[in-house]
């Protein structure tokens, strides 16, 4: 157990998928309601990267995250993680959903939720027990609010709720790790927190991908990024990709084309 | 661990059986009682101790039944989903009705309670597919679909039912029981069928915890980590289902989803634990189940339905009003201490500063002398009263001392904490100041909102913040000129000259 957070990864990832990208979404479609939300995607992402996702309101960047992760259906295309489906390879995958997706006035304390990230090895039926606990709490350290671990979740401001849930993210100990908005929202010290994580993270060889909508630290935080307008626009290295031609394609006016046409498709579908 | 929430489960469990026991709780309602009406009290107090034979398998079945419903209400409520519940039972009428006619048919007497009660699943689960069947397959929402399932199949029911009633070969007379619930005597086959299914879905859900808590906070995260979301939520439904299906007989079918829902919503008023919610939401569900029932089969026009809610809703009331977690009276006491303790604060704060005002030429420390009452209420926006009210809150607390009239003098322990009160609100105003870049005219009523909730780890925080301030020890200078809030005119504080030299 004490090694928990060292070891795991190495046995995971590199010994048994030496030459697997984490992430690899070859020809994605996505439709909500017949609506696509995400046309043709392309994407490789290497390993150890801190990985932007960014891009207007609507260009589907919490969908993009969703269809890796089974969460919804897709209408084409294939996604590989470590070269397998993501069924496969769930293990290796922690995912910070949006803070707003769930309801923080439930009966719980912070330590319980981050508990939840073991679920998964804990298994059917099985009860929470005082290893798992310790674990979790070595996890809301990590986020640096381990003296809130006996709070119920209501009583947590917006910067300790999403320290909640990356600890959570934390606590399933994998190599790649998909956070939707972990940034929204919080105080400067839990972004500061955030980054620092983001760090040691990537120093231990895992792999982040973030979805971020403040362009003025996205240059500093991460060091790879996609720019995604319900296609992805452009995706490499932070330097070569974080241009004002490319910021341009994406946030310009230029794709109303691709909405007219998804409106019309759903029309067309009813 | 595992053992000790066994433990838990099987207490509640015994609740129906422990007030069982003669003289147990009984003597209570009894004393309250039999001085007003003796003959029917001890009526009653026969029935709760389940000493009536008649009525004693209905109640017991109606106890567990409540035991049941609370818990797997508490999932329903905090999956919110309540009104599929709702749907659920409306939709069981049409069931029953046919499967009454069904058994006449065939030459059976027609009031077999499983029999009965297996049609009642059928149709009320075929209710709970078409709600999810048209929420995914049109765009209409949860609560349209649940109301036009929920009338359609009650408005079906009853149309089968005064059908059914009109058959020459059978009475359906003891049908529209199930509507409003009433407590028939029970065989004993019924009332073991009744208990075998509610200890079921009391351990199903217990077995389960986890599994279900996991759905109920994020399901998105639950299908990520690869749990069966869509299974699980059958899972729900299907102990939803068994639990009102058996209530059916002695809740009624309108009537069941309150016995579902109040429990739960009680029990959330009491705590933040999920564990300690459900425990409490049985012991809700089981109480207001045995009471109910009991008091209905005392008088038999009286429907046990109702008699349940109207019970449950009371001890709903009881945990609205008093519930430590988030009840009404605890906030509010609550929001009056901290009221109480922030006039005690301001009132210590202008006295430490009419102090220093008066000294200011003297020494650095403060000395602690008599001030005039008269000062303390011009120097904020007091009136008389409310300085005279203050002042007998700090009396109480033993913080001032009345030296001579009119005037006010800080007890030992009042001058310590007029000095850390001040030292908090200046910290703060500094931190605003230098942090958050608030003029320094503003800063004075922020940090009236803020101080008096800093607790000590916020203000070693603000202490780490401002370092280099001179008097980390001390109560730092003010950094804005304190003025009375009336204009100042020449007061007592004023002779000893301000310093302007």
């Amino acid at each position: 157990m004490k090694n928990f957070f060292d070891s795991r990864k190495d046995v995971l990832c590199e010994k048994e998928h030496p030459n697997e990208l984490p992430l690899a979404i070859h020809d994605l479609t996505v439709a909500y309601n017949r609506r696509p939300v995400l046309w043709d995607i392309e994407l490789n992402i290497p390993e150890g990267r801190l990985v932007a996702v960014v891009g207007p309101n609507g260009a589907g960047k919490s969908t993009l995250l969703k269809a890796c992760l089974d969460l919804i259906p897709r209408t084409s295309g294939e996604i590989r993680i470590y070269g397998k489906p993501y069924r496969q390879h769930r293990s290796l995958v922690g995912y910070v959903p949006q803070r707003e997706s769930v309801d923080w006035d439930f009966p719980i304390s912070a330590l319980e939720v981050v508990t939840m990230g073991l679920y998964g090895r804990i298994g059917w039926m099985k009860r929470v027990r005082s290893v798992h606990r310790e674990v979790a709490m070595q996890c809301l350290e990590k986020v640096g609010i381990d003296h809130l671990a006996q709070r119920q979740i209501s009583q947590l401001s917006g910067g300790q709720q999403q320290r909640v849930f990356l600890a959570r993210a934390l606590a399933q100990d994998s190599a790649l790790y998909m956070m939707d908005e972990p940034f929204s929202a919080v105080d400067a010290s839990t972004e500061l927190a955030i980054v620092e994580l983001l760090k040691t993270l990537k120093s231990t060889g895992r792999t982040c991908i973030v979805v971020h909508h403040d362009l003025a630290t996205v240059s500093r935080y991460f060091d790879w990024l996609v720019l995604l307008n319900m296609r992805v626009v452009a995706s490499g290295p932070m330097k070569e990709t974080f241009t004002h031609e490319n910021l341009r394609k994406t946030y310009g006016g230029k794709l109303s084309v691709l909405t007219d046409a998804a409106e019309a498709l759903k029309q067309v579908s009813g | 661990m595992r053992s000790r929430r066994f433990m838990r489960a099987l207490m509640v469990l015994m609740i129906p059986v422990i007030a069982a026991i003669p003289g147990y709780s009984g003597t209570l309602i009894a004393a309250d009682e039999s001085a007003s009406a003796p003959h029917w009290s001890s009526y009653l107090v026969e029935t709760l101790l389940l000493r009536q034979y008649n009525t004693r398998l209905v109640v017991l079945s109606t106890s567990l039944l409540g035991v049941a419903s609370g818990l797997v209400g508490t999932f329903l409520l905090l999956r919110k989903r309540s009104l599929l519940g709702d749907a659920l039972s409306h939709a069981t009428l049409p069931g029953i009705v046919i499967a009454f006619a069904i058994m006449v048919q065939m030459g059976e007497q027609g009031k077999n309670l499983p029999g009965l009660l297996t049609g009642a699943a059928i149709t009320g689960m075929g209710g709970v597919y078409l709600v999810l069947l048209i929420r995914n397959s049109t765009r209409l929402k949860d609560d349209a679909a649940m109301g036009i399932i929920l009338s359609v199949f009650f408005g079906a029911g009853v149309a089968l039912l005064s059908m059914v009633q009109t058959l020459p070969q059978a009475s359906a007379a003891g049908l529209e029981g199930f509507i409003t619930g009433k407590t028939a005597s029970m065989v004993l086959s019924d009332f073991l069928f009744i208990s075998v299914v509610c200890a079921l879905a009391v351990l199903l859900s217990l077995l389960f915890l986890k599994e279900l808590t996991l759905l109920c906070f994020d399901e998105g995260f639950a299908a990520a980590q690869g749990w069966p979301v869509v299974a699980l939520d059958m899972l729900m439904v299907s102990l939803v289902g068994a639990v009102t299906i058996v209530g059916l007989q002695s809740v009624g079918l309108i009537l069941i989803i309150a016995f579902l829902i109040i429990p739960s919503t009680a029990a959330r008023f009491w705590t933040h634990n999920l564990g300690r919610m459900l425990v409490l939401a049985g012991i809700i569900g089981g109480l207001s189940g045995w009471f109910g029932a009991s008091v209905s089969a005392l008088f038999p026009g009286l429907p046990a339905g109702a008699l349940i809610v109207l019970s449950a809703a009371s001890l709903f009331m009881l945990s609205m009003l008093f519930g430590p977690a988030k009840g009404v009276v605890p906030r509010w006491i609550r929001h009056r201490r901290l009221t109480a303790t922030v006039g005690r604060q301001h009132l210590l704060r202008a006295v430490f500063e009419i102090l220093e005002q008066s000294q200011q030429s003297g020494s650095d420390q403060v000395r602690n002398l008599p001030v005039d009452i008269a000062d303390v209420i011009r120097h904020r926006s007091w009136d008389r009263p409310e300085v005279l009210g203050l002042l007998r809150s700090a009396l109480r607390n033993g913080h001032i001392e009345f030296p001579r009239p009119g005037q006010v003098c800080l007890s030992e322990s009042g001058f310590g904490e007029s000095a850390r009160v001040t030292r908090n609100h200046r910290l703060w105003e500094l931190f605003m100041i230098r942090h958050a870049d608030i003029a320094p005219s503003h800063v004075d009523r922020d940090a009236d909102m803020v101080e008096h909730v800093l607790g000590p780890e916020i203000v070693r925080q603000l202490e780490d913040e401002l370092q280099n301030i001179e008097a980390t020890l001390q109560v730092p200078p003010s950094p804005h000129t304190i003025k009375p809030t009336d204009e100042p005119s020449v007061s007592s504080g004023d002779k000893t000259g301000k310093g302007n030299a």
